[in-house]
């Protein structure tokens, strides 16, 4: 069964630039069912950061509509804005903006803290989802401590500790070197195996790979809305690497 | 939301920033400390002056000549020498209400036994004068009447002076010279200690009145039956204003003063001349209130700086918050929290200041302190308001960031 998790309609988002206004999305009809594993792309100023930033709650739309779950939300208080995105959106962003000075598990029960639960509960709710995240051992590290791929596993379990409907991920690979960021989005092949909705922002064709459904924006406007006919397993590619990298010491070696 | 975690937070964030934050509380932390000091130095102030006018009894008056117009202490008054022994007769027999008065004359004197020598006061007295004071004697006997009329060198001697010139003896019997006269001892004072503003009251020798103005002090000021003051005990003390209007207006018709004059005397009761040092301490606690308030402001702004900064700082961790579903009202009420548990500990450190000062005033100075419980626990609420009224704006402000706009900020 198939059920929208995502309709928008005619969405338009304009900026005021003194006394210009720069129209940043022209217009997005789109829709996106649960389970789908999206990749959003484009150049920069192709307006995908601006949608990514509507779907996720955080900035409000100048024209059109956003249906989440069947439910118009372009329109809603700040406040209403802020249970959406605790509760319903799990983000992940390119710097992953950890909380330098709170442990891996502090920083994954941080979103718990704004829906009311027990800090007992929190703790063991986001000990849970770091364990998914295969961290379990790093509970206590603070983000300074771990390496970057492990900082964006902590982000993740971050954005699923409230189980969220969808997963947004802005540019999730942009600062991690090619294997972690294989690594990554393997996690996200995962969740979405297990029926979680993802959509991921990258200008990078590699990772864009990954994903089942490809939208190409330019200039505000969704150029191309494809399925991906060769989706990458993440998993496959992890393993190459590792026969790379053995060959290359052993070439190193043979050099040598 | 609870508040444990913002205070949690709040802890994390000014441990991170030690120096930044004691340097923070530091308007706080005097601003309380000198309100607990004030508080306790007034009321120490208060509970001395209460206690000297239980030990010389609040019926106790004092006469003293006029003093050319102008501004001056109350010590300083005797500059016009008008009161005479006369008057305090005329007092004594007039005044139905007294029941001892004490004519004074007063000077200083080098006293000296063998090659000991001292500067002490000296009295001109009669024998009410002890009764006026309620001072006893610890050796020896008072003046007889023949002494006063022969202005006889007999002498009373406080135990400082006995034991600066005595070391080891008993002075009784014994002879000293005052100012060269030769003179008896012929009794010891009882210790009185100091008097509450730090003079050694037993620092006096006490001789007849006659004598001292024939033999010892002399002078112009003290020429004829002049006195320096006189010193009455009223009957009790509800009558001690009617016999101050009594001695007033005797006195004016012995000085033949027209009804258009000023008085050429002044006629003090002790608490009245008290509460004139209870003014000074007043004086103090003015300028203490003074620099607590300014501080305690001064503080607050300190505070509020530096949650501005804070905010600055931690704008990406705002929107963070913001991203993962803080609303403004976590966020204003995290900083809020901020700001007030900042105050609270330049409050406590402050307590520990004000707590610490009074104690050290009580035992290094004069000043005596007492620690009013009250004026604790109002000096540190008043640092929780300082935190709160301060911490509104910036906290405010924190909460209307656009979570956009504070991700992304560097």
């Amino acid at each position: 069964m198939t059920v929208d998790l995502i309709e928008t309609i005619d969405l338009k988002k304009d900026y005021r630039m003194g006394s210009q206004v720069v129209p940043a999305l022209r217009g997005i009809s789109m829709k996106v069912q649960q389970g789908e594993f999206l990749a959003v792309m484009g150049p920069s100023g192709s307006g995908k950061s601006t949608f990514m930033n509507l779907m996720g709650c955080l900035d409000t739309p100048t024209g059109g509509k956003y249906l989440l779950e069947n439910e118009d939300i372009s329109a809603l208080t700040p406040d209403e804005r802020a249970d959406i995105r605790n509760g319903r959106i799990g983000f992940v962003f390119q710097s992953f903006n950890l909380l330098a000075r709170a442990s891996a598990l502090e920083n994954v029960a941080l979103p718990l803290r704004y829906n009311g639960s027990p800090r007992r509960l929190r703790l063991q709710r986001a000990e849970e989802v770091l364990a998914m995240v295969g961290l379990a051992e790093r509970l206590d590290h603070l983000p300074s401590q771990l390496s970057g791929g492990q900082q964006q596993r902590v982000a993740i379990a971050r954005a699923l500790v409230c189980r969220p409907v969808i997963i947004l991920a802005d540019e999730p690979t942009g600062a991690l070197d090619t294997k972690t960021g294989v690594e990554v989005m393997s996690i996200f092949q995962d969740l979405n195996s297990q029926g979680m909705t993802i959509i991921v922002v990258t200008h990078e064709l590699e990772i864009a790979a990954f994903a089942r459904r490809r939208l190409l924006f330019r200039d505000g406007r969704i150029l191309t809305d494809r399925a991906n006919q060769q989706v990458v397993q993440a998993k496959a590619v992890l393993n190459d690497l590792k026969k790379e990298s053995r060959y290359n010491r052993e070439d190193g070696e043979a050099l040598a | 939301m609870n508040a444990i975690d913002p205070l949690i937070d709040s802890l994390h964030s000014l441990r991170s920033n030690k120096m930044r934050s004691v340097l923070t509380t530091l308007g706080i932390i005097i601003g309380v400390g000198a309100v607990i000091i004030m508080v306790s130095v007034g009321n120490g102030a208060k509970a001395q002056i209460n206690a000297m006018i239980d030990k010389l009894g609040a019926n106790v008056m004092m006469v003293m000549p006029g003093r050319h117009f102008g501004r001056g202490a109350v010590g300083d008054a005797g500059s016009l020498p008008t009161l005479t022994e006369d008057d305090a007769l005329a007092i004594k027999n007039e005044v139905p209400t007294v029941r001892l008065v004490a004519p004074v004359v007063r000077g200083n004197a080098q006293v000296i036994v063998g090659n000991l020598n001292w500067s002490t006061t000296v009295y001109g007295i009669t024998n009410e004068y002890l009764g006026a004071r309620d001072w006893g004697l610890s050796r020896g006997r008072l003046f007889e009447a023949g002494e006063m009329k022969a202005s006889s060198k007999v002498v009373m001697l406080g135990e400082t002076v006995a034991e600066n010139l005595f070391p080891g003896q008993d002075p009784v019997g014994l002879s000293m010279r005052i100012n060269r006269v030769p003179f008896t001892v012929i009794a010891v004072l009882e210790v009185k200690g100091q008097s509450g503003f730090g003079g050694d009251q037993d620092d006096v020798v006490l001789i007849p009145i006659s004598t001292a103005k024939k033999r010892v002090l002399g002078g112009r000021r003290l020429s004829g039956n002049l006195v320096s003051h006189i010193f009455i005990k009223a009957k009790s003390a509800d009558v001690v204003s009617r016999t101050e209007e009594l001695i007033t207006a005797l006195l004016r018709q012995r000085h033949r003063i027209t009804p258009n004059q000023d008085d050429d005397f002044r006629v003090r009761n002790m608490a009245e001349f008290l509460n004139a040092r209870a003014d000074s301490s007043r004086a103090m606690g003015m300028l203490l209130m003074a620099v607590a308030s300014i501080s305690l402001i001064v503080g607050g702004i300190g505070i509020m700086n530096i949650m501005l900064v804070s905010v600055t700082e931690r704008t990406k961790e705002i929107g963070l918050h913001m991203a993962v579903g803080a609303k403004g009202k976590d966020i204003m009420s995290q900083f809020l929290i901020e700001s007030i548990v900042l105050s609270l500990i330049g409050g406590v450190l402050g307590v520990v200041l004000g707590v610490g000062g009074s104690l050290a005033m009580s035992a290094f100075s004069q000043w005596q302190a007492i620690i009013d419980p009250l004026s604790v626990i109002l000096a540190f609420s008043f640092s929780a308001a300082v935190g709160i009224f301060f911490g509104i704006y910036p906290a405010h402000k924190a909460s209307l960031l656009d979570p956009i706009e504070a991700l992304r900020h560097e």
